[in-house]
């Protein structure tokens, strides 16, 4: 018989939940309540009156364009900086599991943008890319006007979304090339006897068993790229040209501590965090499906 | 329990006996200073703080930059809400109708005569003075670091096309650029179109040409106060700049694209900027070797009675809430910094200008103006003091004025990319910033600016 531990009142459980309990609400509730008010109240930034708007907030950023851009935008770096980070990740594992010469070397290498901070790393690709100065500026010598972040949107936004995939290209490709040594060798000797070649080992094989990792780290770039996209913007393009890289957690950020807009910039949270539970959703309904759970 | 407790009671006892026994050798009164300045410009701050401290006893200043103007004002909004704010604080020009409307001051003149400082406040520049006055003019803080906007101009390049002065209109320097960019200069002028340019492009050439920025006096008679830009001669000015961008006369520099205006100006890239003369130490300290250059006012077009041009950067207010032997200490720190010594060393080590009539006759009898690496600040105390400050160029007094530049600078970065007309751009420029004046007005209701 198993053995378990009971308690023949449910308080005692709860006594037990409560320290818990209580953390969970202090961190994550009371501020997401503070937030959920603010954003019906219109804020006084230093205090002594604050004026209840019920949906006004919501409502005026609804009815803003610049918003419904700023959403544009953020699903446009998201998905894909998302799918560069992946597949350039998925490639560089895969190339690292079949123990190349140097492949311990890569493995090292390969995992260290992930400890850089992102300002850094924004300064970093500021100069790569700046079109007079860094990289670029051998290009534009080449066909002048061909790179131009400080005018064009789609220069400005390639360029953010660079600089991110570069920092999670080492993030997934940790999780990838665990996935990838996971695997038994058996399964890959077998095939390649049977005469399968590398391609045909990675789709029928390697790829089906990693979908789980694949999954999770779909689900952890897109989250991270509406929320860990702030500091390349601030230090990349300030949101500009012309709203172009204005991302929604940048707005927040512009509105809230900038602007002093302390209700607006809470409605706007609330309204990307409902997007990233929508999305996260999605994918675990609909996505998941697919996964093969070993 | 009652071990502790009777031990803080002894402890207590035990100060307060010391305190009063021996007022002699009390220990100097602390107060806060946050400031915005960074990098050079907060060590001299810090200098200030030193020399404060050592030229009396009986308090002692604790300055601590928070990085910039937008970091104080944030983390002093945070610090207040819990209770903790400093008694002075460095808020920029544009957080000035914030600042009136938070409630959260003292007010500077006030405190000065609570403690027994005459301060005359006549001999402040009107201009500097009225920006952080009150409509009745009472003063409810102290202008620190003050500037303006200038011309800088090459005079090689100048020389090239054959003119030994600055040009005064900006019909002559679209002549002049053209003419420099015959000569074969690839540079002849740099701008940069993001928020931080709404103060020299659009706050500026208002003043100097008496348009308004804003209804209501530029917002001082109201918070009801809607923008006008769109239909008033910066219209034009728009235009001229973008023609000029267009041909090839206007490049825009900025420090995401490698190189900044000044930076641009001061390595002999770019003939002409329009910048602060708080920047004018930065171009000489980094000026290519052997270039000749100088400052000029901005230009106004032909036929325009120049007026004054607007203060910038930041002035000190003193915070409410704090004890009064703090804000003795916060009056004798005003006083100090007030004093025309200290903004002669002020002034010498940072290119920021005396904000007093007699700070600035005490440089010039000092000799400050006459020598070579300040010679050509005092252009700036020239264009501030052009004219006496109409209603529409004692200043900008609108709320969420952060919000509204942010909005002139990505209108411009839609007009540069020819994502839409000038006219467009600033439509679009006036109904976006009277949707900001509009939600800052709501969330005041029924407050009027002092």
């Amino acid at each position: 018989m198993e053995k378990r531990v009971t308690f023949g009142k449910w308080t005692i459980g709860i006594l037990f939940a409560v320290p818990q309990l209580l953390l969970i609400f202090t961190f994550f509730y009371w501020p997401a309540g503070q937030a959920v008010y603010w954003s019906l109240t219109l804020q006084q930034p230093w205090g002594g009156g604050n004026i209840w708007v019920g949906l006004d907030n919501f409502r005026s950023i609804l009815s803003n364009a610049d918003y419904w851009n700023s959403i544009t935008a953020s699903l446009v770096f998201a998905g894909l900086s998302t799918g560069l980070a992946m597949s350039i990740a998925l490639v560089l594992a895969a190339l690292t599991d079949r123990q190349l010469a140097g492949s311990r070397l890569y493995r090292v290498v390969l995992i260290w943008p992930y400890g850089i901070a992102a300002p850094a790393l924004a300064l970093a690709f500021r100069f790569i890319l700046a079109p007079e100065a860094g990289f670029m500026a051998v290009v534009n010598r080449v066909w002048p006007g061909f790179w131009d972040p400080g005018l064009d949107g789609a220069d400005a936004m390639a360029s953010i979304i660079i600089a991110f995939s570069w920092k999670y290209v080492g993030y997934n490709f940790i999780f990838f090339l665990a996935a990838f040594q996971a695997i038994p060798r058996s399964l890959i000797e077998a095939a390649a006897m049977d005469g399968s070649g590398v391609i045909r080992r990675f789709w029928d094989i390697q790829f089906p068993l990693i979908t789980p990792t694949i999954f999770f780290l779909l689900v952890i770039n897109i989250t991270e790229s509406f929320q860990d996209s702030f500091g390349i913007v601030d230090i990349m393009t300030a949101g500009g040209p012309a709203n172009a890289t204005n991302l929604m957690v940048y707005k927040i950020y512009s509105d809230g501590f900038k602007g002093l807009d302390y209700s607006g910039a809470a409605a706007q949270s609330i309204i990307l965090m409902l997007l990233i539970i929508v999305l996260t959703i999605f994918q675990f309904r609909f996505i998941e499906r697919r996964v093969h759970y070993r | 329990m009652t071990m502790i407790k009777r031990g803080f009671a002894a402890l207590a006892a035990g100060a307060l006996s010391t305190a009063l026994a021996m007022p002699a050798f009390a220990e100097p009164v602390k107060f806060d200073f946050w400031f915005g300045l960074s990098g050079d410009l907060a060590r001299v701050v810090d200098t200030l703080c030193k020399n404060f401290n050592e030229s009396q006893k009986d308090y002692e200043v604790v300055c601590t930059s928070q990085g910039n103007y937008d970091a104080t004002l944030q983390n002093t909004i945070a610090a207040f809400r819990a209770g903790k704010q400093p008694a002075v604080v460095q808020v920029y020009d544009v957080g000035t109708a914030t600042m009136m409307l938070s409630g959260a001051y003292k007010p500077a003149d006030k405190l000065m005569e609570e403690n027994g400082y005459k301060i005359d406040y006549a001999d402040y520049f009107p201009g500097i003075a009225r920006y952080y006055a009150t409509s009745k003019g009472e003063m409810l803080s102290f202008p620190f670091n003050s500037s303006t906007a200038l011309m800088y101009w090459n005079k090689d390049a100048f020389a090239k096309i054959g003119k030994t002065e600055a040009p005064k209109t900006w019909e002559d320097v679209g002549a002049d650029l053209k003419a420099m960019k015959d000569a074969g200069y690839e540079c002849p002028m740099a701008i940069n179109i993001s928020a931080n340019e709404s103060w020299q492009l659009m706050e500026q050439f208002s003043a100097l040409h008496n348009q308004p920025i804003a209804t209501k006096s530029n917002g001082y008679d109201g918070l009801d106060a809607r923008l006008e830009v769109n239909k008033t001669k910066f219209v034009q000015y728009v235009t001229d700049l973008k023609k000029w961008y267009d041909a090839g006369l206007i490049k825009i520099k900025s420090k995401d694209l490698g190189q900044d205006m000044v930076q641009a100006f001061a390595s002999g890239t770019c003939q002409v900027i329009l910048t602060s003369v708080g920047d004018h130490g930065t171009v000489g300290k980094t000026q290519k070797e052997g270039m000749n250059w100088d400052v000029a006012e901005l230009p106004v077009y032909a036929g325009t009675e120049r007026k004054n041009s607007l203060v910038g950067g930041a002035s000190l207010w003193v915070l409410s809430g704090k004890s009064d032997a703090e804000y003795k200490g916060a009056a004798a720190f005003l006083n100090f910094i007030h004093d025309p010594k200290t903004a002669l060393f002020w002034s010498t080590n940072t290119g920021y200008i005396p904000v007093t009539k007699s700070g600035f006759d005490y440089m010039k009898s000092s000799g400050f103006y006459d020598k070579a690496p300040y010679k050509g600040r005092e252009v700036a105390i020239a264009s501030l003091t052009a004219s006496e400050p109409t209603e529409i160029t004692r200043g900008v007094r609108l709320g969420n004025f952060t919000q509204i530049r942010a909005e002139f600078g990505t209108q411009m970065q839609a007009i540069f990319a020819n994502k839409v007309s000038v006219q467009e751009g600033l439509d679009t420029l006036v109904k976006n910033g009277d949707a900001i004046l509009d939600r800052f007005q709501q969330t005041y209701p029924g407050k009027t600016l002092p």
